[in-house]
């Protein structure tokens, strides 16, 4: 069964937009989740593996409705609560 | 989420996150800042013009980097083993009868080193799907006209395999120098989404 992230061949997604001169981050928070995430791996908290995993397994809707950078933090934050790093509601302040 | 609105929600939330981390023990002081210095200084489609250049210039350089890029782009100093793990990488040249594109349907795997941060188009879903399925109707898009009968190759990266075209030498150029050549070549050139 494939994954959402698999849309090779699938039909129905808007034009392709392409962006002149356009930035390496589009905001300092997605330069902060990449740091991150390379922190974490580098760490051994989880590995490259299991964070491609993390975004591939995210609920379809919420995959496609998402950023580029949004899917990296919700596939961290996902694996930080997996690990035991912290709890959900740590992870989300609540 | 889109807008100034959703962008100051989730900003707060990665802060909250990163405090977090900190608190444990699992950042360091000024990491991440270090961390995002080094991966935009780290690569630029200059890295992957150099090696087109060289290519064009040198045909032993060129049949050694068809055969083993890895190892040939040792030889202009580059590599791919700086990231968090080593990736093969192949590198694929145009040709009269052939043109190659790159695309990662799975995700966004890119020559980072090469090429630098990749654009927000070849993350998007819209590149993704419709370039395995009507490639030459997708280069046209971007003003890329081939002639009907120019074969097209797409190539799907993966986890531990990159792509890189090595575009077609412009006609007139036989007077410049490589770093002249390298000058002409561009990122989607390098993707296969420009000529050159």
């Amino acid at each position: 069964m494939s994954r959402i992230n698999d849309v090779g061949g699938m039909v129905g997604f808007p034009a392709i937009v392409e962006e002149t001169d356009e930035p390496g981050f589009h905001a300092d928070w997605e330069a902060h989740v990449f740091a991150m995430n390379s922190a974490l791996i580098r760490r051994g908290v989880y590995n490259l593996d299991e964070f491609r995993d993390a975004v591939e397994r995210m609920p379809p809707a919420a995959y496609l409705e998402a950023s580029y950078y949004e899917k990296w933090f919700a596939a961290i934050t996902t694996l930080l609560a997996e690990k035991g790093v912290a709890t959900p509601e740590e992870l989300t302040g609540g | 989420m889109s807008g100034d609105h959703a962008s100051a929600a989730i900003a707060g939330q990665v802060r909250h996150v990163e405090t977090l981390l900190e608190r444990r023990g699992l950042l360091a002081d000024g990491e991440i800042d270090r961390r995002i210095d080094e991966f935009l200084a780290g690569g630029s489609p200059a890295n992957g013009a150099r090696i087109a250049a060289r290519a064009w210039v040198d045909p032993a350089f060129r049949e050694r980097l068809l055969a083993d890029a890895n190892g040939a782009i040792g030889e202009v100093g580059l590599s791919m083993s700086g990231g968090i793990q080593e990736q093969r990488l192949k590198v694929v040249a145009n040709s009269d009868t052939e043109h190659h594109v790159v695309v990662c349907t799975l995700c966004s795997c890119y020559p980072i080193a090469l090429l630098g941060p990749s654009p927000t188009w070849y993350k998007s879903e819209a590149y993704r799907s419709r370039v395995v399925r009507d490639p030459r109707a997708v280069l046209a898009e971007f003003g890329l006209q081939l002639p009907p009968d120019t074969r097209i190759a797409v190539w799907d990266a993966s986890a531990e395999s990159r792509y890189m075209v090595i575009p077609r030498r412009p006609a007139g150029t036989a007077g410049l120098s490589e770093v002249e050549l390298a000058g002409l070549v561009t990122r989607n050139g390098l993707i296969g989404t420009a000529a050159v």
